[in-house]
């Protein structure tokens, strides 16, 4: 065993970069459910924006061009999901598992020419002296744009709930659709566009695994991702800056325990591969003791004559 | 996750239901389960391409059908059920986690042919077959052990099983030889396919220090983040990976599963089919080795060739003694060579590796 063989700096920097994706994605899928919509296709969003992203990016030579093409991808593959939900009622559990589905094979098709490309990288932003400064300088300000794109986009979302009328307006709609109906909201039309916002999220989050962290396309390659964003977003009960935390926990363990891994640690492995997952929900559920509950109106059908 | 591939097996199922019903009988229908998708770019993506060549070698006396992304246990018994219910008559299970659902299954339909690859349980409908990867473990394990400057090569290992272990052994033995001061470092991903993870755990390995990155997990992923972190050679596993050539991709391991699926589909409809137990290599043709790339030396180069056409014509066996285990305890004597059940079942390091198996 070597511990000395880890370099923290390099740990923590990986850290922010593996956690980015799920960040992203749970944040999008936060705003979803704070207005009532269980969207499970957080998955299928993802990978469809992974090659969205991808191809874009390859094509225009932008990957900047990528991330708004895998947010337009990832938006409009949510659409359906809301015409399914939000118009024809259907149920939402079910047509989330479809739109993974949907996403993973569409996705599938549509990079079928993309295998083995190496896509355009994303210069990491020019910090100046700030990025020399010992420690701090490589692990805060040695990233791509989109990785503090999330940090920003985890503080609006919260600010944005808490001190907005726009966020108040969201979450009455998503804790009791049927007083914010009679009050004159339009509960349709706002949640279509907080489900869009979660489509765009979960996009650019798979973007970032097909553009940053791998850099390549491979078919089905979020493996995963989205449904551990989902559950965080349980775990982290619904509040953003838990989010951010249960990301960063989770990417910074699952990078520890490679990384202990590799310097020979005398854990069982077995225990350092589950302990990303076990840590992260026993961090969060002691958290979650204040009792916060989940919109009161989330996952249900809304019609305006019921 | 789990969820999704019962939905989508499920899907799937209901599709191939449907289909069953329109034509008869009277085509062989060959079944294939996948454990990851088949543009992975490396074992399933090989795998389909068998199949692919048993579709191009019958034409329409054969009907193929696949379900990729099958979760290793419960899930992949129900797509085989399903498989068998639908009229298939031979049944391919292309990963190790499918051996106790593949004998399972057999037993409810003893007139469907099943073979299980890399797995080591037979029955009487019920074939297995690999290939012996670790003939080309030995040529990249001398082709890293001759390159590596930091002395570090790491490995990316997928779920602690022989055939993995095998692997490493072979790996190590033939760096140990050109190099003596080499070091592994493994790591285990536990999974077979995560292009994120993989790509992570290489990361990491050569944040370590490693200059050779060995992996034994499915996608190109490793692969990508070498070529982005420079300076480290890596080899295409399961398929050429060529992509990724000349460099991090110095050379490769290809496993060529057509000439087999042919013959087991031929003897389906022939009515010849029995259980066997084939474990083919390079001189079979069954493991191939992919260009080695200009950035090797040349006396590398020619070194690993040789040792190949060796290995080929059975002449020289990677597993030959003086070989000792992990512990000290002497396997090999001078001159002996492994035989295959040890092979099989192999569960331990030789000499000179640091670190534990998982269980």
């Amino acid at each position: 065993m070597d511990l000395s063989v880890i370099n923290p700096i390099l740990l923590f920097a990986a850290l922010m970069s593996a956690a980015t994706p799920i960040l992203l994605a749970a944040t999008g899928e936060l705003v979803v459910e704070r207005a009532g919509v269980l969207n499970l296709g957080v998955e299928g969003m993802m990978i469809l924006g992974a090659i969205c992203g991808f191809a874009i990016a390859v094509e225009t030579g932008s990957p900047i061009i990528g991330f708004v093409a895998a947010a337009a991808g990832g938006a409009v593959l949510s659409l359906l999901f809301a015409f399914l939900t939000q118009i024809t009622l259907a149920n939402q559990v079910a047509s989330g598992l479809a739109l993974t589905l949907f996403g993973l094979g569409l996705s599938a098709l549509l990079g079928q020419g993309y295998v083995g490309i190496k896509p355009p990288r994303l210069p990491d932003i020019n910090f100046g002296f700030l990025a020399e400064i010992p420690v701090i300088g490589p692990v805060v300000f040695s990233h791509d744009p989109i990785l503090y794109f999330g940090i920003g986009l985890v503080a609006a979302v919260w600010a944005t709930l808490k001190y907005t009328r726009v966020g108040l307006v969201l979450r009455a709609v998503g804790e009791n659709h049927d007083a914010a109906h009679a009050l004159g909201y339009k509960v349709v039309r706002i949640r279509t566009l907080a489900i869009m916002f979660g489509g765009a999220c979960a996009g650019m989050g798979g973007a970032y695994i097909s553009l940053i962290r791998v850099p390549q396309w491979t078919e089905g390659m979020t493996a995963g991702v989205g449904w551990i964003a989902l559950a965080l977003v349980v775990f982290a009960s619904w509040k953003p800056w838990r989010v951010l935390l249960g990301a960063y926990l989770f990417g910074g363990i699952t990078q520890l325990q490679l990384n202990l891994q590799g310097a020979g640690v005398a854990i069982p492995v077995e225990y350092l591969a589950m302990s990303p997952y076990l840590i992260t929900i026993v961090v969060l559920v002691i958290l979650s003791a204040d009792k916060s509950a989940a919109p009161g109106s989330l996952g249900r059908t809304f019609h305006a004559s019921h | 996750m789990k969820i999704t591939t019962l939905l989508a097996s499920a899907a799937v199922a209901l599709g191939l239901a449907t289909s069953a019903f329109a034509d008869g009988h009277e085509k062989t229908k060959v079944g294939f389960v996948y454990v990851g998708p088949v543009g992975d770019g490396g074992w399933t993506y090989e795998h389909n391409k068998g199949r692919l060549a048993v579709e191009e070698a019958f034409g329409d006396a054969v009907e193929t059908v696949f379900v990729e992304n099958v979760a290793e246990g419960p899930d992949s018994e129900r797509v085989m059920t399903q498989m068998a219910l639908d009229g298939a008559d031979l049944i391919f299970t292309t990963s190790f986690g499918y051996m106790d659902p593949t004998i399972n299954i057999a037993k409810k339909f003893p007139k469907v042919k099943f073979e299980h690859a890399t797995g080591y349980k037979r029955a009487e409908n019920v074939s297995t077959y690999s290939a012996r990867f670790y003939e080309g473990r030995a040529i990249q394990g001398h082709i890293a052990g001759s390159m590596t400057k930091s002395n570090i090569i790491g490995y990316i290992g997928s779920f602690p099983i022989p055939e993995v272990i095998r692997g490493i052994n072979s790996a190590y033995i033939h760096a140990k030889k050109v190099n003596p001061d080499v070091q592994f470092k493994i790591v285990w991903a536990y999974t077979w396919f995560d292009p994120a993870k993989e790509a992570d755990a290489a990361k990491v390995l050569i944040e370590q220090g490693a200059d050779v990155v060995l992996q034994h997990t499915d996608s190109t992923a490793p692969q990508a983040a070498a070529q982005e972190a420079g300076n480290v050679i890596t080899f295409g596993q399961a398929s050429d990976m060529g992509q990724y050539a000349p460099l991090p991709r110095v050379s490769s391991i290809i496993d060529d599963w057509a000439p087999y699926y042919i013959a087991r589909t031929k003897a389906v409809m022939d009515g010849t089919w029995e259980s066997v137990d084939t474990w083919d290599g390079i001189g079979a043709g069954m493991v191939g080795i992919g260009e080695i790339s200009d950035a090797v030396p040349a006396d590398v180069k020619a070194e690993a060739l040789a040792m190949k056409d060796a290995i080929a014509s059975g002449e020289y066996h990677p597993f030959t003694g003086p070989l000792k285990k992990q512990d000290g305890s002497d396997w090999l004597a001078d001159g002996e060579v492994a035989d295959d059940g040890t092979l099989a079942g192999m569960s331990f390091y030789v000499e000179g590796i640091e670190g534990d198996i998982p269980n």
